[in-house]
């Protein structure tokens, strides 16, 4: 079918030169706003940079408190998301496909932990816990858990929400699977993007929580940063300029990867802040 | 419920038109010209010279596959896009430096345009307000217009209480509040269920003839195009294939591509004879329309309707599917040499041939486009 | 187990849909009281871990607040953390949060704006860095911006040597980074990049189609946001808002890296009850002011929840 052929082909001949173009809008405002931004939050990083110095920042790996305070806040970050994990995981993938109607209730108690400041949790978890919990580390993942609820339970519920996860279950059943098998193989897999969203929400605050550690008296890294030293600013700022650039590379890391992911499985793309904290936990 | 949505729909489009609009009818209509249009995005070409004329008070609606161009070519003319190359003139005027503020065409998109924040008689007064039309009559105007969409108890309804085909019904009022030199219409029906789509089209055709208002109609639905419309484009690619009023597109199909897209057609392979004058085809022998190759192999192309079937037992095809379509049976049979056609008759006339009866096949002798083979 | 493939609905509770597949469940044989709780079994654990580990001190902060040290009933608390240094504490507090919410609302609704309708290849590249950047200030910290701040705005640093020398001599107007003033300025850093996140979504809310149809019916760009873009972003934009400010009273690390609890502002204060010297008879005070602050902060939510619900219905 030669003509039908032809006319089906698209044109590959380049577009003609314009003849005439209506004028197209390019507002500058948008432009001088960004502009004014990027001074505003770029130049106390400069300046930043500038006051701490290039050797400050090799001093930052060597001063004392350094390693001990980075590796409590990872092993606390660690064990925060496992927790987390395990005691998110089950419970949403079970409010969606078998009570959908607390997911009001659900919501509702995700408010709580961003209506009770870090400060006020603290004073009160201190109070109730018995001695045993008070003076362990552990007792700050415990609340870190606590705190990141209402992220990951957003993350979660976005991801399920976007795969429909009713109808997955439903279909997995209908050709024979046991429900772990549906959650491993069927579920988990297509959370991946929410699930990378809430891990990074979740790394984030624990290595930037000064809050609740400064007053439960432990030494993880925020903490060191702003006690260790009080006449070394400069190692102070580098040590903060170092945790602000780890922080950008693993998050922009973060975010190329899960919009590689979902443009790879077409799947919606649940960005990396579509599930934005309501509110800042470790200011 | 459907049925009740439009419920005061026989009365209105009885009653004298509003008063405001009453005019409109008698107004001289706007013609519009779209010369030589051409979109590229990129190596695409989503318009490729694409020209149209709309008499005043015609309606042309602009039918073909999705990636078209139709949507397009529409936007281009409210003036939400712009053409590479091309213009478009409104009575004669060339309106592709106009804003799309200040054109004057009324539009109703394809789901989801009404003011979430304004109640349904806040939406159609909006254009009333935007023209600096005081409360009182924009009111009035509003209510008159929702009045002829039949949506009058709903005119202090929310957008969001009210149901697609009712929203859409809304957006027309808007639309036409305005008293537009020209409306276009982006797929109005798309997003609505079948039957309410079925009534939502008698009653755009009904206020689009009443107020003689010129009108460019997007659609991927043929049937639709097909009722609704004064004239049809059938576009492919960028290019207007036919431009033909309904009843022509059907029955004298310009191209092969036309021929297929409108209605059902079967291809059946044949052999050209007498110089290409005429058409050997399953056995039968039939002039050729012209506008056909006339040489080499071809297919004839013929409509489902204009096939004759008959049980025989000689004949040299057996019913291998029957498709109940109301007043219509489909019957597939397959002819030996393996081709398959597909024949309608009246569902009487068909209750003998049931899958598996021998059937013989005829074809009239009027004449029948031939396309190129297909391998 | 059987491989019984032809069982249906195996649910505790007799659902509908015969011929799919439910799990099965062990409950099946037991009592209909039994297999009715038994279905919030599934969120048993989290809400349990929930009760102790937030309700139950924040139960206990709400006790404390009215106690004394020996544990009787007492108004004291309440009376002391309503007065004197306390109230001008609150009263910072609030003040404080007003403008770091309104200001930074206004600003990253701008910023979000600009990013949200770029076009072009650059748009794409453009979004992804400011909505990076903003999740890694808004979510990182006070504590390095603290020093960020230090390093640029302090009393003999970068910045400061800058604006004096181009005439603008900030200390001597009383700026000082180490009082109001600058703790303002330092939370509109995290609360600006904030505002950017959150009202991101709203704005996608915004169908195209009503600019469309606006421009259409002859409204121009100042009628578009008057009449409909404005009306339908404000409650969105009123509940951003409101975080924000709960945002900026919450906040503690950020103050506190600054000026090491020297400031009157509540968040501060209550601190200063764990690890300072604490006076006889004012031991449970932080927790009255905790009280108070959790109580503002809740009537706020209610506003949130409101404001969410409308926008919520319009910006399907």
């Amino acid at each position: 079918m030669a003509s039908v052929t032809r006319d089906l082909g698209i044109a590959m001949t380049p577009a003609p030169p314009p003849v005439r173009r209506q004028k197209r809008s390019h507002p500058v405002w948008r432009w001088v706003i960004l502009l004014v931004a990027g001074v505003y939050f770029l130049l106390p990083l400069y300046a930043a940079l500038r006051f701490a110095g290039i050797s400050a920042f090799g001093g930052v790996f060597t001063t004392p408190g350094f390693g001990s305070s980075l590796w409590l806040s990872v092993k606390l970050a660690a064990v925060t998301w496992v927790i987390t994990m395990l005691l998110m995981i089950p419970t949403t993938v079970y409010i969606h496909l078998r009570l959908p109607q607390l997911r009001r209730l659900l919501e509702g108690i995700t408010i709580l932990p961003i209506v009770i400041p870090p400060v006020v949790l603290i004073i009160g978890v201190l109070q109730v816990m018995p001695l045993a919990l008070r003076s362990s580390v552990w007792l700050l993942a415990i609340e870190y858990v606590v705190l990141a609820m209402p992220f990951a339970y957003r993350a979660l519920d976005a991801g399920l929400r976007a795969i429909d996860v009713k109808t997955l279950t439903e279909a997995s059943g209908s050709l024979g699977a046991g429900w772990i098998t549906t959650l491993w193989r069927v579920i988990l897999p297509n959370l991946s993007t929410g699930l990378l969203s809430a891990t990074i929400l979740i790394v984030a605050l624990v290595l930037g929580e000064f809050t609740m550690a400064s007053l439960d008296l432990q030494q993880t890294f925020p903490v060191w940063i702003v006690l260790f030293d009080q006449t070394n600013a400069q190692i102070s700022v580098a040590a903060s300029i170092f945790a602000l650039v780890v922080t950008w590379l693993v998050l922009m890391l973060i975010t190329v990867l899960s919009s590689r992911r979902s443009r790879r499985s077409g799947g919606a793309e649940v960005t990396l802040f579509s599930v934005a904290p309501r509110e800042t936990i470790g200011n | 419920m459907a049925t009740n949505e439009l419920a005061g729909d026989k009365a209105t489009a009885d009653t004298a038109p509003a008063a405001g609009l009453a005019g409109q009818g008698a107004r001289e209509g706007t013609s519009v010209s779209l010369r030589s249009l051409t979109r590229a995005f990129g190596a695409t070409r989503a318009l490729d010279e694409m020209s149209l004329d709309i008499e005043p008070g015609e309606l042309v609606a602009l039918l073909g596959p999705s990636g078209c161009g139709k949507t397009t070519a529409l936007r281009i003319v409210a003036g939400f896009e712009f053409a590479d190359s091309g213009e478009v003139l409104v009575d004669g005027r060339d309106v592709s430096g106009v804003a799309a503020n200040k054109r004057d065409m009324g539009m109703v998109f394809q789901s989801y345009s009404l003011f979430p924040n304004m109640s349904a008689l806040d939406n159609v007064g909006f254009g009333l307000r935007m023209r600096g039309i005081g409360t009182a009559g924009r009111r009035k105007q509003a209510a008159e217009l929702l009045d002829m969409v039949g949506l009058a108890p709903q005119a202090r309804q929310f957008p969001h209480q009210l149901s697609g085909g009712q929203q859409q019904r809304v957006a027309l009022a808007r639309a036409l509040a305005i008293q537009p030199r020209v409306l276009l219409l982006d797929e109005p029906l798309s997003a609505l269920d079948a039957k309410v789509r079925l009534q939502l089209r008698e009653q755009i055709r009904t206020l689009q003839q009443r107020l003689g208002t010129t009108t460019l109609f997007v659609t991927h639905d043929q049937e639709e195009a097909l009722s609704m419309s004064d004239r049809v484009g059938v576009m492919r690619s960028g290019k207007l294939e036919q431009v033909a009023t309904p009843d022509e597109l059907y029955s004298r199909p310009a191209t092969a591509f036309v021929a297929e897209f409108v209605g059902t057609m079967n291809r059946l392979p044949g052999e050209l004879t007498d110089g290409g004058r005429a058409v050997s085809v399953i056995g039968v022998t039939v002039p050729v329309q012209a506008g056909g190759p006339d040489s080499g192999a071809v297919d004839a192309l013929v409509r489902p309707e204009n096939l004759t079937v008959t049980p025989s037992e000689t004949g040299d095809g057996i019913v291998t599917v029957r498709t109940f379509l109301g007043a219509v049976t489909r019957l597939t049979v397959r002819l030996s040499g393996d081709t398959e056609v597909v024949v309608d008759v009246a569902t009487t006339a068909a209750a003998e041939m049931t899958p598996g009866t021998a059937v013989q096949v005829g074809l009239p002798q009027s004449p029948v486009l031939v396309a190129a083979r297909e391998s | 187990m059987t491989a019984d493939t032809t069982d249906t609905v195996t649910t505790p509770e007799p659902v509908s849909g015969s011929g799919v597949r439910r799990f099965r469940s062990p409950l099946r044989a037991a009592p209909a009281p039994v297999r009715h709780l038994a279905r919030y079994a599934g969120v048993a654990p989290f809400l349990a871990y929930i009760a102790v580990f937030l309700i139950v001190p924040l139960v206990a902060i709400v006790v404390g607040a009215f106690q004394t040290a020996d544990g009787s009933f007492t108004w004291s608390n309440l009376d002391v953390a309503l007065h004197g240094v306390y109230l001008q504490g609150y009263e910072q507090s609030l003040e404080v949060s007003a403008i770091t919410s309104i200001i930074p609302g206004i600003f990253g609704l701008l910023i979000a704006y600009a990013i949200f309708t770029a076009r072009g290849r650059a748009a794409t590249w453009l979004r992804q860095v400011v909505i990076t950047a903003s999740g890694v200030f808004a979510n990182f910290g006070g504590v390095p911006l603290a020093f960020l701040f230090i390093a640029s705005f302090g009393s003999s640093a970068l910045v400061t040597g800058w604006l004096s020398n181009i005439g603008l001599n900030i200390y001597g107007w009383g700026f000082s980074l180490y009082t109001m003033s600058g703790i303002s300025l330092v939370y509109m850093y995290f609360q600006i990049p904030l505002m950017v996140l959150i009202i991101l979504p709203a704005l996608e809310g915004l169908r195209p189609a009503w600019r469309e149809a606006a421009q259409n019916l002859g409204a121009g760009s100042w009628q578009f946001w008057r009449f409909v873009g404005g009306p339908v972003l404000l409650p969105s934009f009123m509940s951003c808002l409101i975080l924000l400010f709960g945002s900026a009273l919450a906040a503690y690390a950020t103050a506190e890296a600054l000026t090491s609890g020297t400031i009157p502002l509540t968040s501060i204060q209550i601190g200063t009850f764990l690890n300072g010297n604490v006076q006889a008879g004012q031991e449970n005070v932080g927790q009255a002011l905790s009280l108070g602050m959790v109580v503002i902060i809740a009537v706020m939510m209610v506003f949130y929840v409101l404001f969410q619900r409308r926008s919520a219905k319009w910006l399907r």
